[in-house]
């Protein structure tokens, strides 16, 4: 049974109201209804975080949550926190230690990178690694990934 | 892929759950870690998701009577955060860092853990370890089920229809250690291990070995051994290959406690 519900949420500080079919996942809603493309679309079953948004402050799989439990909810995705500038410092730093090829796991590694460094100033190495052990990337590899998160920690 | 259609509700009390769960297709929808991937891939078709993450109360942790009692709707991440599971049953802090990654861990909770009793997660073989109890609700009332008890086999628990999985006590235990091996962090194990030191008994759960968590108490290390079930072989591991690491964790456990 197709059902949608009435759904309002915040997204990136702007209220967004919508019916929403109870089946749709959040990075669906994101993409497809907001027009949010950052938030990338990779396995659709929680593998590869390439869909990695912050719901309430905290990182989610944007797959593995439907839209309309992110009611009542704040939601901030790449483009909520490039605006801001709160990524600068990592995205400046990724470019420098050329930490991205092909771009399609950067949105979802930053958001995990920057949720590491609001949680702990100086991780180390293996921290930051298993911070984005739930971030695949599968061109440019781990190694500048993880200079770029260490060189943004150490200011 | 993308979800099979389906309706969904968010009641505000138990009572309300109990009479949404009474209807055809029902199915409990908390964290959605492993619910919504195997929507996603079309494993499963419920009619009905029945979100029970806005009922009060079942995400609170409180000591009770020598045992800490967690409520079902805490999610891993609030667990590796409190203070009192630390202290109280340092086996569940040790356990959670090895569950998938901080986005997943930031939504899965212990109840949906419990419930789908994966063969391979954490939380199942912690509670068997420790001898918890674990606290279901349904229209009668609350029953209350030894953790070695509720876990009947692959993926299959003593909860019943129109139940809802409410808290787990967990008693504590004077020394315990967790170890899991995996390919890479946060994938499912290939063998891990729940132990505890209680009184004079040792107690390992181990997972990843069989349908469900399995329980030695073994008098000697050699004795535990030779009591390790055959287990079976999965995607990419041989079953003497998991018989042997699981006596290669059986050693470093019983050593360590």
């Amino acid at each position: 049974m197709e059902q949608a519900l009435t759904t309002t949420m915040t997204v990136n500080g702007t209220a967004v109201t919508r019916s929403i079919p109870a089946r749709q996942h959040l990075v669906d809603f994101l993409r497809e209804e907001l027009g949010l493309t950052g938030s990338h679309i990779g396995c659709e079953h929680g593998v590869c975080g390439a869909c990695t948004v912050r719901v309430d402050g905290e990182i989610v799989r944007g797959c593995l949550m439907l839209a309309v439990q992110a009611n009542g909810c704040r939601v901030e995705t790449i483009e909520g926190l490039s605006d801001t500038r709160e990524l600068e410092k990592l995205q400046a730093a990724f470019h420098r230690r050329n930490a991205l090829q092909c771009g399609f796991c950067t949105p979802g590694m930053l958001m995990a990178a920057q949720d590491l460094l609001r949680q702990k100033r100086k991780p180390s190495r293996e921290e930051i690694r298993a911070h984005i052990s739930g971030n695949y990337c599968r061109c440019t590899g781990y190694q500048a990934i993880v200079d770029a998160i260490e060189e943004v920690s150490n200011g | 892929m993308k979800a099979p259609s389906f309706a969904y509700a968010k009641p505000r009390s138990l009572a309300e759950a109990f009479e949404l769960l009474d209807r055809p297709g029902a199915q409990v929808l908390a964290g959605g870690q492993s619910l919504i991937p195997s929507l996603n891939l079309r494993l499963s078709a419920p009619e009905l998701l029945v979100d029970i993450t806005g009922l009060p109360g079942l995400a609170k942790i409180e000591r009770r009577d020598g045992s800490l009692r967690v409520g079902a709707l805490c999610t891993h991440a609030g667990l590796e955060r409190s203070a009192e599971v630390k202290e109280h049953v340092p086996l569940v802090a040790e356990a959670i860092p090895h569950i998938a990654h901080p986005a997943i861990r930031n939504r899965g909770t212990l109840g949906g853990s419990l419930a789908l009793a994966d063969p391979a997660a954490e939380l199942p073989a912690c509670a068997v370890a420790l001898d918890a109890v674990v606290v279901t609700c349904g229209r009668d009332g609350e029953r209350r089920v030894k953790a070695a008890d509720f876990f009947k086999g692959l993926f299959e628990t003593d909860l019943r229809a129109g139940e809802v999985l409410v808290a787990v006590e967990f008693p504590k235990a004077e020394k315990s250690v967790f170890l899991e091996l995996t390919r890479r962090h946060g994938d499912y194990a290939i063998v891990g291990v729940a132990a505890v030191k209680k009184r004079a008994e040792r107690r390992f759960a181990f997972f990843g070995l069989g349908g469900k968590p399995i329980l030695l108490r073994p008098r000697s290390l050699e004795d535990g051994k030779t009591s390790l079930p055959a287990p079976a072989a999965d995607l990419y591991h041989s079953a003497p290959t998991k018989l042997h690491l699981a006596k290669v964790l059986l050693e470093r456990a019983w050593n360590k406690l």
